[in-house]
This record gives structure tokens, sequence and C-alpha cells, in this order.
């Protein structure tokens, strides 16, 4: 008995020295390989340093990595993280002063502005890109040529009558219309609702809903009778699947193309996307070097992401706003 | 042997006769109903084995190519093919050992105490009440919880300990209830045996209770980091992020974790970066299988130990 009472101490000493090594071994591993993108760095010679905290929108996400991405490899020592809360959860934080950068996908609500003017947080709203909700259907339909913002309204205002395709025009085929479009919680879903149903949240509910758009897009790709609605980069990404509507808005069918979103003739579904910088941060050297990085990058780093870029002088004059 | 079979019928034929009265054996009918049960039980272990071939196939196929050991060793990336795991990975594995180090020995006393001190009254009934109803709760809620406890009142900020400290909380129900349930498969012959010898309570507790029920508590722990290592909705509140570029190097440090970086992946437009959440998916799953390798080992170890 008593070599059993000896033995099993050591055991368990054994095990848990085992977790310190690991540990140990986790932090050294961590440190070796951190100092590489440094040592790799070296003579393009940044003083930046420090950290920046953004949170936000998942749909603004894409392009501040990219931004974030780019601007690490240039500064090393100036660690930028970016989290993905979505727009309301990320201004929670902002107006908390938690976080110097917000990404969000609309501008910030009256509640929120309030908030952060009793916690004494200013900040500065710039335009980063534009994204057009595209009204997509699949490649097979060959009916749809156009729709007009009042047929859109027609097919998903709140308790809508439209259950075929002849509902909306009579020469249109006497199939039931299958509809695919964001949930409650999208960004796009509020834009979208607001634009064409009059009322921010107002839509049918009947519908096949999917916070992921690439569900949406696949729904839509496999039923002829479909129609969705979701950002421009997921069609763009699949115009080999999908067929994109020509939106009328009383001065002629306008199509989603970069050009279009870009010049602003894509109305009413093009939507500008944010930032929002904290002017507190904004004294710090390394955001507001960062903010500059990113508004000299914006344009061509949203395309490569597959975003619509602002047109150049909204750039400009969110340059001139942190100057 | 044909004229044995016969005599041996013709001497007995009385006898099987009246047995044959009293109990009538239907063997052809509960034979068949045995295999109609045998292939009932069989279909059900194919049904979960299919499902798994199908999901494993489809990953596999997805990350075919992607996964290198550039993918291990890369942050990040708006390339795709430039996109690695590691600061997901480290993160993961920092998380599941704090979470660990948290949950097993909080959620193991616990159980001590339910299952050997404490005194079957109602109080008792109500912690355990609560403790099976907290199982099921959704995993946000723990998520709001450590928000709020850890991050803002205990101020520890949107660290990885934070995380990890959520993390125990989610799973503490399911080892509390597995290591009471392994404590209760003791029989009560092995204390008394103990406590007549003269040993404390504490002494039988720790030199007969625990080493006998160890291999119960494990399997419990393995379900429990199993479903924490999956986990992204508690984290989300708590603050872990998307793109970080470093790896943690102590408790107070930002993180990510792996099921986050996937599902950013997968909700991405472009088709390369679904291929490369399926890479990261394998690797979820290898850190999940040594994770779980490493308790099984443990638990065969005691398992034998206890036989001899």
């Amino acid at each position: 008995m008593k070599w059993l009472q000896k033995s099993k101490p050591i055991k368990l000493l054994s095990v848990l020295v085992l977790c310190l090594v690991a540990v140990f071994s986790m932090t050294a591993c961590g440190q070796t390989n951190n100092n590489q993108p440094e040592a790799g760095n070296e003579g393009q010679g940044s003083k930046l340093s420090g950290s920046i905290e953004i949170d936000g929108s998942s749909t603004v996400y894409p392009i501040t990595e990219a931004v974030a991405e780019e601007f690490m490899t240039k500064n090393p020592n100036v660690m930028v993280t970016v989290g993905v809360s979505g727009t309301g959860g990320g201004f929670k934080r902002f107006i908390k002063g938690e976080t110097d950068i917000n990404d969000a996908s609309r501008p910030i609500k009256d509640s929120e502005a309030q908030e952060a003017k009793d916690n004494g947080i200013e900040y500065v709203p710039m335009t980063v890109a534009y994204d057009g909700i595209t009204v997509v259907v699949n490649k097979d339909n060959n009916w749809v040529d156009k729709l007009t913002v009042e047929e859109l309204k027609k097919i998903w205002e709140p308790g809508s009558s439209v259950k075929k395709w002849s509902d909306i025009r009579s020469n249109w085929p006497d199939e039931e219309i299958k509809l695919y479009g964001p949930g409650t919680d999208s960004g796009t879903f509020d834009y979208f609702t607001e634009e064409i149903c009059g009322e921010e949240g107002a839509s049918r509910s009947d519908y096949m809903a999917s916070e992921d758009d690439n569900q949406l897009v696949q729904g839509v790709a496999g039923d002829k009778y479909a129609l969705g609605y979701f950002g421009y980069a997921y069609y763009s990404e699949n115009t080999d699947k999908l067929k994109a509507v020509a939106i009328d808005n009383g001065e002629g069918a306008i199509e989603p193309t970069m050009e279009t979103i870009n010049n602003g003739s894509y109305v009413p579904l093009s939507r500008p996307i944010f930032i929002y910088v904290s002017k507190k941060s904004l004294k710090r050297p390394e955001v507001k070097e960062f903010v500059k990085f990113y508004m000299e990058n914006a344009s061509r780093l949203s395309r490569e992401v597959g975003y619509v870029n602002a047109p150049n002088s909204v750039y400009q004059e969110n340059l001139s706003k942190i100057n | 042997m044909n004229r044995q079979v016969d005599s041996a019928t013709l001497s007995g034929g009385k006898l099987m006769n009246r047995q044959e009265e009293m109990f009538t054996p239907r063997l052809k009918s509960r034979q068949l109903r045995n295999a109609i049960f045998k292939w009932i039980f069989f279909g059900a272990n194919v049904v979960g084995l299919l499902a798994l071939v199908l999901l494993l196939g489809d990953v596999v196929r997805d990350s075919w190519g992607w996964l290198d050991w550039d993918f291990i060793t890369s942050f990040p990336s708006r390339f795709p093919e430039k996109a690695g795991i590691k600061a997901a990975l480290f993160g993961t594995i920092w998380l599941m050992v704090i979470t660990a180090l948290v949950a097993i020995p909080v959620g193991v006393a616990t159980a001590v105490f339910l299952e050997e001190y404490a005194r079957k009254n109602r109080f008792y009934a109500a912690i355990q009440t609560n403790i099976s109803n907290l199982a099921g709760v959704p995993s946000i809620v723990y998520g709001i919880l450590g928000l709020t406890i850890f991050v803002r009142w205990m101020m520890l900020g949107r660290s990885i300990l934070a995380g990890g400290l959520t993390m125990a909380l989610l799973i503490l129900p399911i080892i509390i209830v597995a290591a009471q349930e392994s404590l209760r498969s003791i029989p009560n012959s092995w204390r008394h045996a103990s406590l007549a010898l003269g040993a404390t309570r504490w002494q039988t507790i720790r030199y007969v209770v625990l080493p006998a029920s160890l291999p119960g508590i494990l399997t419990g722990v393995i379900l429990a980091l199993s479903r924490a290592i999956g986990e992204t909705a508690p984290l989300i509140p708590v603050g872990a992020l998307t793109f970080i570029m470093t790896v943690p190097k102590d408790f107070m440090d930002p993180f990510t974790v792996l099921p986050i970086q996937i599902y950013n992946w997968t909700s991405r437009p472009q088709d390369e970066f679904r291929c490369i959440a399926a890479a990261g998916i394998i690797v979820l799953l290898i850190v999940l299988l040594s994770m779980n390798a490493t308790a099984i080992f443990l638990r065969n170890k005691y398992q034998k130990k206890v036989v001899e």
C-alpha cells in the first residue's frame, strides 16, 4: 500500500509537468515565429509601433483584412487585429471607446450616436467602398429582362400576394416563384427592405432565408423559378451560374456592374459601406498612418476582394478629414 | 449418425411430446427476431458511419492540394493561396489547455463533493437539477455571461484567458454529470472496506474511489473538450478575433480559434476560400483527435491498473 501511495503523486506530477512543457514550448514557438516577419522586413524601416483594434461588420471585413495585411507587411511593429461582431455589435464596443475603428455596413444609428456623445467618443465616418445589392435569377430564366422598384416591392412587401411569376406580369410563366434572401440579422436585409419596402425590416417572411450568402447562391443556381438578392460580390463570383436582373427606378433599367455601382447610377440598391474612426485614436501616429494607408489603397483592394470601389474624390475627401 | 438420431427419437418420443405440450420453443420466429434486431442495430451504425464517411470524403476532396506546411505556418491573408491557419491553430491549443486546466479540476471536485460528501437533501436536489439544465443552455448565453463577468467585471479584457474561462463554464456541467455517473458506479462496499481499514474519507476518495472512476471521468472530459473545440458562438461576444497576425504569447493576449477562422472562410464569395476552409476543418479534426487520443491513452492506462 505504501508504494502505491508514493507512486500516484509522481504520476499526477508528471502529467502536470507535461502540461507545463506543452505551454512553454508553445510560448517559445510563438516567439521565434513572431520574430520572423520583423527580421524579414528589416530595412524597410518604419518607426511606427503599437496596436490598432478594429471590430464590426463582416461585410466590410474582407476590405479591412486586405488593408491590414498590406499595412502590416510595411509596418511590422504595428499589430492590427480585426473582429467580426457585426455592425451593431462593433458599434457597442466602439462607442465605449474599446476599439479604434469600427467596420460598418450602415451609418451609425441615432441611439448609438447619442451614447457615443455621452461617453465623450468623437468619430469620423469614412466611405470605403460600395456594395451593390444584386437581384438575381437562374441562368435558365429567359423571361425576366428587368424589374421595376414597384414590382420588387410587390414581391417582397409584408403580406405579398405574389405566389407565381404570372402574378408579377401576366405574360410570365404560370409557375411558383421561389424566393431566396438574407436573414433578418443581415445589413443587406436592412438596406434592401428600407429601400424597396420603405421601412427597415419590412419584408414577407415566407422565403428561404440564410445568413450564409453562398447558400443563397446555391439555392438560386439550382432552381429555374427562383429569385433572390444578396451582395454584389457573391454575384460577381458566380456569373456563370446566375443572371443579374436590371433594376428600373423610373429612369430606365440599370444592370449592376462595377461601373454603374461606382458612378451611382445603379439606384436604389447601391449602398456605401464605412469605417468609423475614433478621433481620440486618430491622435496616435500608427492609427493615423493606418487610416491614411486605408484611403490610399481602398480603391485597389476593395476591387481585389470583390467589392466596388468608391470614386477617387471620396477617398480624397476622407484623407482631408484626417489632416 | 442417422441410426443414433433415430433411436434417440424413438426412445424419447414420449418425453419430447410432453415437453412440447408444456413449452413451445418457436425457434424459427425467435431466431428471425434475433436476426432482425441484429440488422436494426447494425443499420443504426451504418447511418452514422455513412454520414461520417461522406462528410470526410467531401472535406478531403475540397481541401486536396491546399493543406500543406505553408498553410499551417501562415497567417490569414486575402489571397487564399497565401492564407494560413497558424494564429487560429495556436489560439485553439492555448484555449483548450486553459479550458482543460480550469474545467477538469473544478468539475471533478464538484462531482466528488456532490457524490461523496453532500447530504442528499433538497439543496442537493436543487443543485443537481440546475447542473443538468445548465448542460442544455445555448452556448451564446455563456458568451454573454463571459463578456459580463470575465471581460468587463474581472477586467480580463478580450484575452485568451477570458475566452478559456468562458469555455470552461460551458463544459463544466458535462464534466460534472459524467464524473458523478462514474463515481456512482463504484460499489459502496469498496468505500466501506477502505473506511474499515482506518482510512479517512479523503484517503478513500484519493486512493480507492477516484482511481477506479477515472476512466469514466476521462470519457466525460473527452466529450466536453470535443464540444468546446468546435464552439464559436460563446467566443465572439468575449472578443475572439478573425484577423490577427500573431500567436498568443501569454494569457492576456488577443486570439482567434479554428472554428471562427473556418466559418469566416466558408462565408466568403470566392470558391478558393471554401477549399482552405476544408483544409482548416482537417487541421481541426487532427487537433481534436490527438487531444482525444491523449485522454484515451490515459484512460486505458488506468483501466488496466484497476483490473490488476
